[in-house]
């Protein structure tokens, strides 16, 4: 973990930001860009463009109806959620015609912005299939033949919908109904790209898929809709990364991602979110473990001006897993109101949450949590962990947790923790001849280590170096 | 400046916490390849005086001068001090949750010596020789520094790290407390081991027993914040023998 925390001398001489790593933005030379604002007009657009089923075509426009009738959430940050001006985002761009099959056939600019995240190296060195969406469409897609051959079905999830129309029918939004919320209401509306993933009973898929989410206009609504369906005793690992350009004004980002956990199989959904400091991300996560199946949310959100999300899982089956593990990072001007839910439902299930959150310079972390164990869920184990870390006086966390216990013989562990970087510790650290940079550094990957070591080692080390960037400044 | 014989030296040094004054004019003048002692009853100043100099900023140094090498160590914040060459042992040493013991040493060796290929190598090849020095498991160098570690772990990583630094000058906080006999010899090894022919040694202690395994030159007797008596190694044992009462007297 070190070996990039002291590439440079202490945090101040880390010349480069986000801006010039990746805040940049390429021109537009879109194959379709539709007008701003939100109707019906639109939803059919996008719906006709797609070659869209009826039946898909109708949940668009009856999911419109349910985004326009919900009044806005009364919790999490109002202020920002109110400021929304939903006449002001382009619903749907389509960079370019047909998905690129090889990095060759994507736009030399698209390419080079995917380079210089990093992302076709990743593919070579540590990854079975690669998803590269920017704006509303996936763009390049590759995906390892072996798997194909096993059955595994890894596709952006419009071409999920036409190659394979039954599944997709059976499980789409089969855990979050368009009524869920208003902003899986407005997705269910408008989505497009994503990813689609089936793993068929048994099968281990032993590397990592990866799906990397682009913004790159101003302005810009993205509305990936993501659904993972692992079949009997089966495992999968999925991560996504994403990033944007910085602009003043907002972009929207809202997600829905839906996981199924058949018998026995295993899920991990591995999230970066890096979005620049004018995104508002306010994402739908979802998932059903069935009998013995395990779901993993790793979640690590650093960047956006506002994220609004809370990884859930259903144990509807006797002895399911799940397990949530996130990391918030709330700078300057910075609200990260994070958290989980876990719903116990079948008996012999057990849980457990890990939640860290650092905030710093004036950032506001939140952590926001519901376990419930219904009646019949006996014998279940919960386990709760929250972990506030304060750099310095001006930033805040709030705990919201919520327990709502109804079955007997549940074991249940809680824990919550707000503590500041200590004095003690800083000079512990500086009296063996580190910098307080490097010291305050060397604490805070020590507090998300946890989260880090779950990560594949590329992420870990990229993680780390993420948080470096963040802490630029926050000194003297 | 011309090597002197002197590697440590301070002068009448004053210390105030939180506007308490805690060392009242202590001066000291440890030589190249020696080892003193700083004896007293709790609450004397010793580890006042101990924090103070390594840096602490809860310790003011209101007045007097030290010198490291030649030297002025006050004009140095604790990283400097650190650079510099001091070490300071702690009493009670915090704990650093997810850093391992591993990657706390190579950051504090990279910080000394730069994070040069060669040091890192010298740094992996010396950490497993102080290993079996300091009789530690193979799994020490994973586990989070001082997490969980119970009293005599937490001592025996204190003096991992002066092997591993190496200081020219290491100030040693009743590195002796709450360890039982067989973890003294080791922890006393280690000191030793550690301690430069160039550099100077400072064991603060209440009890003489460390002072039969690391032998030290110069023997001092400090209650209420000065140092109130001096002496070779036969002070230490008449300390035990009498205890500190007979001193009160010229104290006061």
């Amino acid at each position: 973990m070190s070996e990039t925390l002291f590439k440079n001398n202490g945090v101040t001489d880390i010349g480069d930001n986000y801006a010039e790593k990746y805040g940049f933005h390429d021109p537009e030379e879109y194959f379709h860009k539709g007008a701003k604002g939100l109707n019906h007009e639109v939803v059919e657009m996008i719906s006709r463009m797609k070659k869209e089923p009826d039946w898909m075509r109708d949940f668009r426009h009856k999911a419109l109806e349910i985004f326009l009738a919900k009044p806005m959430p009364r919790w999490g940050n109002t202020e920002i959620l109110n400021s929304i001006d939903f006449d002001n985002i382009y619903y749907y761009i389509k960079p370019i015609e047909v998905q690129g099959q090889t990095w060759d056939d994507v736009p030399e600019y698209i390419k080079n912005t995917f380079d210089r995240l990093g992302i076709p190296e990743a593919e070579k060195k540590f990854l079975a299939g690669v998803s590269a969406q920017y704006e509303s469409e996936v763009v390049y897609h590759s995906f390892q033949e072996d798997l194909k051959k096993q059955g595994v079905i890894f596709l952006d999830m419009d071409s999920g919908l036409r190659e394979h129309p039954e599944i997709v029918k059976k499980y789409f939004a089969s855990i979050i109904p368009a009524n869920d919320n208003k902003f899986a209401a407005l997705n269910s509306a408008v989505w497009s790209g994503g990813s689609f993933i089936y793993v068929p009973p048994g099968i281990d898929v032993k590397i990592p898929l990866q799906a990397y989410f682009r913004i790159n206009a101003e302005n810009m609504g993205q509305f990936e809709r993501t659904l993972i369906i692992a079949d009997k005793g089966s495992r999968i690992h999925y991560i996504e990364g994403c990033t944007a350009p910085t602009y003043s004004t907002d972009s929207l980002h809202s997600a829905v991602v839906e996981l199924i956990a058949l018998e026995g199989s295993y899920i991990r959904y591995t999230t970066i979110q890096n979005w620049s400091h004018n995104i508002l991300n306010l994402v739908t996560k979802r998932s059903v473990a069935h009998k013995n199946a395990t779901v993993e949310w790793v979640d690590g959100n650093i960047g956006s001006r506002l994220t609004m999300k809370y990884p859930c899982i259903y144990l509807v089956g006797e002895g399911a897993k799940g397990e949530i593990l996130s990391i918030a990072f709330a700078g300057k001007e910075q609200h990260q109101d994070a958290g989980a839910k876990v719903i116990h439902a079948a008996p012999n299930t057990s849980s457990r949450i890990t939640s860290k959150s650092i905030s710093k310079g004036g950032g506001r972390a939140s952590y926001r949590g519901l376990v419930k164990v219904y009646p019949k869920a006996e014998n279940s184990k919960v386990s709760v962990e929250c972990d506030a870390l304060l750099i310095d006086d001006t930033s805040r966390s709030d705990t919201y947790p919520t327990m709502e216990i109804d079955a007997e013989d549940v074991r249940i562990e809680h824990e919550a923790r707000v503590s500041k970087v200590a004095e003690e510790q800083l000079f512990y650290l500086t009296s063996r001849g580190l910098s307080e940079d490097e010291a305050r550094l060397l604490i805070i990957n020590g507090f998300i280590e946890p989260f880090t070591k779950e990560l594949p080692m590329e992420y870990a080390v990229e993680l780390n170096r993420l948080i470096e960037l963040e802490m630029e400044g926050s000194v003297g | 400046m011309n090597k002197s014989d002197t590697i440590f030296a301070i002068k009448d040094i004053h210390v105030e916490v939180e506007g308490k004054e805690v060392v009242k004019g202590v001066s000291l003048d440890i030589k190249r390849g020696e080892k003193h002692a700083i004896m007293g009853p709790n609450g004397s100043g010793k580890s006042s005086l101990a924090n103070a100099l390594a840096g602490h900023p809860s310790y003011s140094i209101t007045s007097g001068e030290a010198d490291i090498d030649g030297k002025n160590l006050l004009e140095m914040d604790a990283t400097g001090r650190a650079l510099a060459g001091l070490f300071l042992g702690f009493q009670y040493p915090l704990a650093i949750p997810g850093v391992t013991v591993a990657n706390f040493l190579r950051s504090a060796v990279k910080a000394r010596n730069g994070g040069g290929e060669k040091v890192l190598k010298t740094f992996r090849k010396d950490l497993m020789d102080k290993f079996k020095l300091l009789e530690v498991d193979k799994s020490f160098a994973t586990r989070y520094v001082n997490d969980g570690f119970s009293g005599g772990e937490k001592k025996r990583l204190e003096i991992l790290q002066m092997s591993v630094l190496k200081p020219i000058m290491a100030i040693l906080d009743e590195t002796d407390s709450g360890l039982d006999i067989d973890a003294l010899k080791i922890v006393s090894r280690g000191i030793n081991d550690s301690a430069r022919a160039d550099g100077g040694v400072l064991l603060i202690t209440h009890y003489q027993r460390l002072l039969n395994y690391v032998k030290p030159d110069r023997v001092h007797v400090m209650m209420n914040g000065r140092i109130v008596n001096s002496g070779g190694p036969e002070l230490a044992l008449k300390l035990e023998d009498r205890g500190y009462d007979w001193l009160n007297a010229n104290a006061a």
